[in-house]
C-alpha cells in the first residue's frame, strides 16, 4: 500500500508535467494537424535558460524566491521567442506543402536546436540550483515535498488559466474556430496567422514552465532531455485524444500515474525478469494499445480518417 | 556473330551504353582506388553503400507508399542481433550465412507486420510517432536484455561475430587474387554492391508492377484507391513488410561487416538519417534516392575532416566540437532543402511537374 500511494504521488507530479507539454503539442494539432516535433526541444531550452538565469541571479545574491520568479520569467519569453519563430521559419512557408514536408522540417529544427543546445550549454549534464528550502510532508506513510506540492498546484493554475483564455476570451475564440475549420474561419474574418502564432507562443510558454518544472524537481538537465519528454507528452496527448485541451490534461495525469505505477509494481508483477528501467516502454505501449483500441484518446469524439 | 550480350549494349543509345559501361566499371574499381587513401576511405565507401540499400529499402515504404515510417532502424537492428546472436561465440552459435539472412529477413519482417497491423488504417502521422515509439522500444530492450537472463548482453553489445563466408572463403582479413592483396573491406564492397544492385533492380521492377501503381495510387489519394478496389491495408502491410525486411538483411550484413553491434548504433538519430536521405534526394525516384544516401553518407565524414582545420585556419583554434556542428549544418540542411526543393534534389520527372503545377494551381 505504501508503494502504491508513494507511486500514485510521484505519478500526479510526473503527470502534471506531462499534461503542461501535452497541451503544447494538441493546442497546434489541433489548429494545424502538425506534430510540432521541435516542442520537447522548446521545453530543454526552458530548462537551459532558467538554469543560467538562476545561476546568474543567484550569484549576484538576489534571494532565491525573486530569483526563481524571474528566471522562469526569462524562460518563458525565450521559449515564446523561440516558439514563434519556429512557426515563422520552419511551419509557415510550407502551410500547403505535403502532409510530410512540415514533419521533416520540425525534425530538422529539433536537431538544430539540441545542438545549438549543447554548444551553449555543454554536452555535460547541469544541475538545477534549488528554488526553495526543500520540507518533506508524511502522509500514511508516503512522503512528498514542497517542490512537489508546488508543481502540481502551479501546473493546475496554469491550465485553468489556459482554459479561461480559450472559452472566454476573443483570441480563445477565433482558436476555436481556426481549429475547427481553417479556410472558413479565415472567410469569417479570423487572422489566421496570428492565431497559429499565438497557439505556438502560448504553448511554448507553457512548455517553458513545464521545463522550469523538471529542472526544480529532478535537479538536473542535459540537452537531449527534451526528446523524451517530448515523446511522453505527444502520447499523453494522444491518450487524451489529440486537439482535446481537457483529454491533454487528462492523458498527462494519467500516463505519469501508469508509468510510475508500471515501474513500481513491474518488478514483481515480473518476477524480477523486467526492472524499473523500462519504465520508458510503458508510454509507448500505452500509446500503440490506445491507438489499436481507441484511435480517437480516451475523451476524442471519432473524427474518422482525415486525408 | 557478335556475342549477344555486346550487341543488346550496340543497340542502346550511345550514350546510355557509354555511362553504364563507365559507371560500372567506375563502381569496381572504387575500392582499388579508395585503398590508396587508406582502409578507412574503404570502410567509408562500404556505409555508403550499405546507407544505399537502406535508403532504398525505406524509399519502398516512403517513398513508393507514402508511408513515414521513423522507427526503421528498429528492423535494421533486429536483422544485426539475428545475426549477432546466431553466429558469435555468444551463445556458442556458428550458423551459416543464408540461414541466418532469411531469418533475420523474416524476423524483421514479422515486426514490420505485428506493428503496422494496428496502426495503418490510422493517419500517415501516427504511424509516423508509433514507429518512432517502437524502434526506441527496441533500443531500450536491447540495452537491458541482459539479466536476469543474459540475450543481448546490454550496452556492452556483442563482439567477435562471424564475418560472411562461402564455404571456406571468408570476406574478413586479406586474400591474394591475381597478384593483388584485397582486404576485408574491400571484399565486402562487391558483396554490397551486389546486394545493392538487386535492390536497385528489384525497386525498379516493383515501381511499375501492379502493386507499385496500387502503392503510388495510395499515396495519391487513399480514398479513391480504395474505392478502385484496391485492398488498401494489404497493400500497406505489404509495403511495410517489404521494407522491414530489406532493413533486416542491410542489418545482418552490417554485423558480420563490423564483427561487433551494439544498442548504440540503432539511435533514432540513424532512423531520421535513412529518411533524410530519402527525401533529400527526391521521395519515391530511386537515383535520386541513391544520391541522397550518397551525399549524406559521405558529407559527414568530409565535414568530420574539413571542420576541425577550417575552425583552426579561422579562429586559431577549436570553438566548436566538429560533431554538434555537424549535426547543426545538417538539421539546417534539412530545413532548408525542405523549404526551398520540396520536391528532393533529383525528383523524378512526374513528381517535379505536379509540384509545379500545385504551385501554379495557388497562384
Amino acid at each position: 500500500m505504501d508503494t502504491f500511494l508513494q507511486q500514485l504521488i510521484n505519478g500526479i507530479v510526473q503527470g502534471s508535467i506531462y499534461a503542461l507539454v501535452a497541451l503544447g503539442y494538441t493546442m497546434v494539432y489541433g489548429i494545424m494537424g502538425l506534430i510540432n516535433f521541435a516542442h520537447g526541444e522548446v521545453v530543454m531550452i526552458g530548462t537551459m535558460v532558467s538554469i543560467t538565469v538562476l545561476g546568474i541571479l543567484l550569484g549576484l545574491g538576489v534571494p532565491m524566491g525573486l530569483a526563481a520568479v524571474l528566471a522562469l520569467l526569462a524562460a518563458m519569453l525565450v521559449c515564446m521567442i523561440l516558439g514563434w519563430s519556429l512557426e515563422r521559419i520552419a511551419y509557415r512557408p510550407l502551410r500547403n506543402a505535403p502532409r510530410l514536408t512540415p514533419l521533416i522540417t520540425a525534425i530538422g529544427m529539433s536537431i538544430v536546436l539540441q545542438n545549438l543546445a549543447m554548444i551553449i550549454w555543454s554536452r555535460n549534464y547541469l544541475s538545477f540550483p534549488p528554488i526553495i528550502e526543500k520540507v518533506s510532508y508524511e502522509v500514511a506513510g508516503a512522503h512528498f515535498s514542497n517542490v512537489q506540492l508546488l508543481i502540481v498546484v502551479l501546473a493546475g493554475l496554469s491550465m485553468a488559466g489556459l482554459l479561461l483564455l480559450i472559452y472566454r476570451t476573443r483570441l480563445g475564440m477565433a482558436m476555436r474556430a481556426t481549429a475547427q475549420n481553417l479556410p472558413v474561419a479565415q472567410l469569417m474574418g479570423v487572422n489566421v496567422n496570428r492565431v497559429i502564432a499565438a497557439a505556438f507562443i502560448i504553448g511554448s510558454a507553457m512548455g517553458a514552465l513545464a521545463g522550469f518544472m523538471v529542472g526544480a524537481y529532478y535537479e538536473i538537465a542535459h540537452y537531449q532531455m527534451g526528446f523524451m519528454l517530448g515523446l511522453k507528452a505527444f502520447t499523453a496527448a494522444v491518450l487524451g485524444g489529440i486537439g482535446n485541451l481537457g483529454g491533454a490534461m487528462l492523458g498527462g495525469l494519467l500516463l505519469g500515474i501508469i508509468e510510475a505505477l508500471a515501474a513500481g509494481y513491474i518488478g514483481d508483477l515480473t518476477g524480477g525478469f523486467l526492472g524499473s528501467h523500462y519504465q520508458d516502454i510503458f508510454a509507448f505501449v500505452v500509446l500503440i494499445g490506445v491507438l489499436m483500441f481507441r484511435p480517437s484518446g480516451l475523451f476524442g469524439e471519432k473524427t474518422g480518417e482525415r486525408a | 556473330m557478335r556475342h549477344p550480350f555486346l550487341h543488346w549494349l550496340l543497340r542502346l543509345p550511345r550514350h546510355t551504353a557509354f555511362l553504364a559501361l563507365t559507371g560500372g566499371a567506375i563502381l569496381l574499381a572504387l575500392p582499388v582506388v579508395a585503398m590508396l587513401g587508406g582502409q578507412a576511405w574503404v570502410r567509408i565507401l562500404d556505409l555508403a553503400i550499405l546507407y544505399v540499400f537502406l535508403a532504398l529499402g525505406l524509399n519502398i515504404v516512403v517513398g513508393f507508399a507514402g508511408l513515414l515510417d521513423l522507427g526503421y532502424i528498429a528492423f535494421y537492428a533486429v536483422g544485426a542481433y539475428t545475426w549477432a546472436l546466431l553466429a558469435s561465440p555468444h551463445f556458442g552459435l556458428h550458423l551459416p550465412f543464408w540461414v541466418i539472412l532469411p531469418i533475420g529477413a523474416l524476423l524483421a519482417c514479422l515486426f514490420g507486420v505485428l506493428l503496422g497491423a494496428p496502426t495503418l488504417r490510422l493517419r500517415g502521422d501516427y504511424l509516423a510517432i508509433v514507429t518512432l515509439g517502437f524502434g526506441e522500444i527496441i533500443r531500450i530492450f536491447l540495452n537491458n536484455l541482459n539479466a536476469p537472463v543474459n540475450i543481448t548482453n546490454g550496452p556492452q553489445g556483442i563482439t567477435l561475430i562471424d564475418p560472411v563466408a562461402f564455404g571456406a572463403f571468408k570476406l574478413s582479413g586479406r586474400t591474394e587474387l591475381f597478384g593483388y592483396t584485397l582486404v576485408g573491406p574491400q571484399k565486402y564492397y562487391y558483396l554490397l554492391l551486389a546486394l545493392c544492385v538487386l535492390v536497385v533492380l528489384i525497386n525498379y521492377r516493383l515501381q511499375h508492377s501492379r502493386i507499385g501503381r496500387a502503392w503510388q495510387a495510395i499515396r495519391e489519394d487513399e480514398v479513391a484507391a480504395k474505392a478502385v478496389g484496391i485492398n488498401t491495408r494489404n497493400m500497406k502491410l505489404l509495403a511495410f513488410a517489404m521494407g522491414a525486411s530489406f532493413g533486416g538483411i542491410a542489418g545482418g550484413v552490417y554485423a558480420a561487416m563490423q564483427g561487433f553491434v551494439s544498442p548504440e548504433s540503432f539511435s533514432l538519430m540513424e532512423s531520421i538519417m535513412i529518411l533524410a536521405m530519402v527525401v533529400l534526394g527526391g521521395m519515391g525516384h530511386i537515383p535520386g534516392v541513391i544520391l541522397g544516401a550518397v551525399l549524406l553518407s559521405i558529407l559527414p565524414e568530409a565535414l568530420r575532416f574539413g571542420v576541425v582545420p577550417a575552425q583552426q585556419a579561422l579562429f586559431g583554434k577549436v570553438l566548436v566540437d566538429p560533431e554538434s556542428l555537424r549535426m547543426l549544418v545538417f538539421g539546417l540542411a534539412l530545413v532548408l532543402v525542405m523549404r526551398f526543393r520540396p520536391q528532393g534534389l533529383w525528383p523524378s520527372r512526374e513528381r517535379k511537374r505536379e509540384l509545379l503545377a500545385g504551385e501554379e494551381g495557388k497562384a
